[in-house]
């Protein structure tokens, strides 16, 4: 019996983070958001550096519980690129049988090739940069399409700046293999494990802004007191870190029941990520309130959080959807 | 991550089974032969080491090395017999730790063996009409016979559980009038069986009343022998601190909110509004929470498990139950409807039952409530959180507390 992390687990999350700290410090991610980029090479190098493009690949010895710990970590620093679409899209080429698509795998594994989703609608994640998408087939089942000819990409002004949009159209001239045909249980697990990946990276948004707040109300005074000592706020707080610090383990187990093949998997996905993301709409939202003036800025950069809980919550199906799945899958 | 107990533990869940299918078969006794029954059960259950795990065998318990994960299994496979474990109660959660920790040999000797057989019946007696949250200011005084033997006791004390029943108390008294308020509170242990003693039962808001609600007690000049006082004069307050730890940590239960929270989707249905798509968003956002509770147990009985450390989740859980059960309680109480015009037979969930219907949910409705209240309001534990977990500064009316 074992729920929770390892020291190994917890080093990997400190490896991550220091690399974030030093790449991606604030200033880096306000002259990325005032560029309109979609995409941070240097960002990516750091991380891929780290070799953990690869951690759901079979032999990596770690699994998915492993790729939501880093997810969180990215989400914590509002982290630019396709990192949830790199791991799950090695995920898919491991698994596939077509060799056409395999040969891509080595270069998403280095971070030379860089993939991101396209599942359910025509707006995707880093798509000026991505070399490859991971995208819906039309009949159900998953393809992989090749950046270049037959791809349209047009620039949109994106409300998440750390992981901008773009619209994205495929024609029958672009070049695409098949992974996996409809009904294939592939689809269904992929897809579930973008879901807990999502819900990590709402869960890591989440305690930032919880950190932030409590940092904040720690150094401000008024009244020639700390305002973190007025009750008013000091239980705003502590109902921030109610929301997320139980949930905490939600998206763990949403992880370990993925690794383990467990029957409720889907489900456990499914309400992870409806639950993350209403707690990270409800924190970013509390934390901007918690901080008064500063907090509305740009500056501060609180936004840039909030942003992301837009994103996280919208893509792949928004809390009620998913709740709507839950309840199916429960029976009810 | 891994949620199986482990080879070791599954084969000591065997061992168990195979206790209770040979010990745990009490037919059709009824009363007094079920009573005498479930007490000499509970005495080989702890000679073979499974209940009473804590305690000294000399003090009449099965004096086991800690082990989360045989007590989990104990407790699961107790629950699946339908067996009893220990006996309930403040006696167990609170006198006897608070004993085996701060007490003497004698005053052990004297109360932990007849707590554990159920033969002593603890009420708390802590809150006062004017000290609620502010424990520390408990006014209820004793003073030292002219012998120096005995405390003399008065005073009143209020919200006792199972005060009709409790044959002794655990008490806050102050003692040194004149220290600052931490420093002049004695923790007293007395017989509740002599004169001077006036108890009567408070009426609740879910209509309980009678024998087994919580009651207010006057004290006239009541006698506590001084060799029952626990810890030294003048430090009650850090000896009560002890048990207020246990108690916290016995309220949270992932297993029973996890059943509380499927007979709520059965309510749906019964009632034809399982169906209903608003009916089912809010039962699965209730369950969002419901599993965050149930994984995080998880995660403390592991750390627990491991000895390490869990952090700031621990302060969480007495909160997070609180406001899942008014969760609970608004969505039960749109369900029942008019099924909620009729309070049910022995309301209040004690007293004789007749049939109940889905107005048996009033019961968790208003109970709900009280645990908003009960082992620390809901503010309180907002306090803490935010104190002790987020590391805030104290709140300025508070700045001088421990």
């Amino acid at each position: 019996m074992r729920f929770h992390l390892t020291e190994e687990q917890v080093a990997i999350q400190d490896a991550v983070r220091g690399t974030l700290a030093d790449a991606w410090p604030m200033e880096r991610l306000h002259k990325f958001a005032d560029a309109g980029d979609d995409f941070d090479a240097d960002c990516w190098s750091a991380l891929s550096q780290l070799g953990l493009f690869g951690i759901l690949a079979p032999d990596s010895g770690m699994g998915l519980v492993d790729a939501a710990l880093v997810s969180e970590v990215v989400g914590e620093a509002a982290a630019p690129g396709p990192v949830i679409a790199q791991l799950i899209a090695v995920a898919a080429l491991s698994a596939t049988a077509n060799e056409a698509a395999k040969a891509h795998l080595e270069a998403l594994l280095s971070g030379e090739a860089i993939a991101t989703l396209a599942l359910d609608g025509d707006l995707v994640q880093c798509a000026r940069a991505a070399t490859l998408f991971l995208a819906d087939d039309g009949a159900g089942g998953l393809r992989l399409v090749e950046a270049g000819e037959g791809v349209t990409i047009e620039t949109v002004t994106a409300t998440d700046r750390s992981r901008p949009v773009s619209r994205v159209a495929f024609s029958a001239s672009a070049t695409s293999h098949a992974l996996f045909a409809a009904g294939d249980p592939q689809v269904a697990r992929l897809r579930d494990a973008a879901l807990v990946l999502i819900a990590a990276d709402a869960l890591g948004g989440a305690q930032h802004c919880t950190d932030v707040s409590v940092a904040y109300a720690k150094e401000r005074t008024q009244f020639g007191q700390p305002i973190g000592r007025f009750q008013g706020l000091k239980h705003q707080l502590a109902h921030m870190a109610l929301d997320v610090e139980p949930a905490r383990a939600q998206v763990w187990y949403a992880a370990y029941a993925w690794d383990a093949g467990l029957p409720d998997s889907p489900r456990a996905a499914a309400m992870a990520k409806a639950h993350l993301c209403e707690v990270y709409t409800r924190t970013t939202r509390a934390a901007i309130a918690a901080h008064g003036g500063i907090g509305y800025t740009w500056e501060y950069g609180l936004n840039y959080w909030f942003r992301r809980s837009v994103q996280d919550r919208a893509w792949l199906g928004s809390p009620s959807v998913l709740r709507a799945r839950a309840a199916e899958l429960a029976g009810w | 991550m891994d949620l199986s107990y482990g080879a070791d533990a599954e084969a000591f869940r065997a061992e168990v089974r195979q206790f209770l299918e040979q010990n745990w078969q009490p037919g059709d006794r009824r009363g007094a032969e079920l009573k005498d029954f479930i007490r000499d059960f509970r005495r080989s259950a702890t000679d073979r080491g499974l209940l009473y795990r804590s305690i000294p065998k000399r003090f009449g318990g099965s004096e086991q090395p800690v082990d989360v994960v045989k007590a989990q299994v104990i407790r699961e496979e107790f629950a699946r017999a339908r067996a009893p474990m220990e006996v309930g109660g403040n006696g167990m959660n609170m006198t006897v730790p608070t004993l085996l920790e701060k007490g003497t040999e004698e005053q052990k000797a004297l109360f932990i063996p007849k707590t554990v057989e159920g033969e002593y019946i603890w009420g708390q007696g802590y809150s006062e009409p004017g000290s609620g949250s502010d424990l520390a200011s408990v006014r209820t005084k004793a003073e030292l016979s002219p012998d120096g033997t005995k405390w003399i006791i008065n005073g009143q004390k209020i919200w006792t559980s199972m005060g009709m029943q409790s044959t002794h108390m655990f008490m806050l008294a102050r003692t040194e009038p004149d220290a600052p308020k931490h420093e002049g509170i004695t923790y007293l242990l007395l017989d509740l069986n002599q004169p001077g003693i006036t108890r009567r039962p408070i009426r609740q808001m879910t209509g309980e009343e009678g024998d087994h609600t919580f009651c207010e007690f006057f004290f006239d000049n009541v006698e506590a022998p001084v060799a029952w006082q626990v810890g030294a004069r003048g430090e009650g307050w850090s000896v009560s601190r002890t048990t207020i730890k246990h108690e916290r940590a016995s309220i949270g239960s992932a297993d029973s909110l996890g059943s509380q929270f499927a007979k709520l989707v059965d309510l749906a249905r019964e009632m034809g509004r399982l169906k209903d798509p608003v009916v089912r968003d809010r039962l699965a956002t209730i369950e969002g929470f419901v599993l965050s509770h149930r994984y995080t147990s998880f995660r403390l009985f592991s750390c627990s498990a491991a000895g390490d450390d869990p952090g700031p989740v621990q302060l969480m859980m007495k909160l997070l139950l609180t406001e899942i059960g008014h969760e609970i309680a608004l969505l039960a109480q749109e369900l029942i409807g008019d099924q909620g015009l009729i309070e049910p037979a022995g309301a209040g969930g004690r007293g004789n039952r007749g049939p109940r219907g889905p107005n048996k949910w009033l019961d968790q409705i208003m109970g709900s409530l009280g645990n908003s209240i009960a082992g620390g309001t809901s503010n309180i534990q907002r306090n803490v959180i935010a104190e002790r977990g987020l590391g805030l500064p104290r709140d300025l009316a508070m700045a001088g507390e421990k």
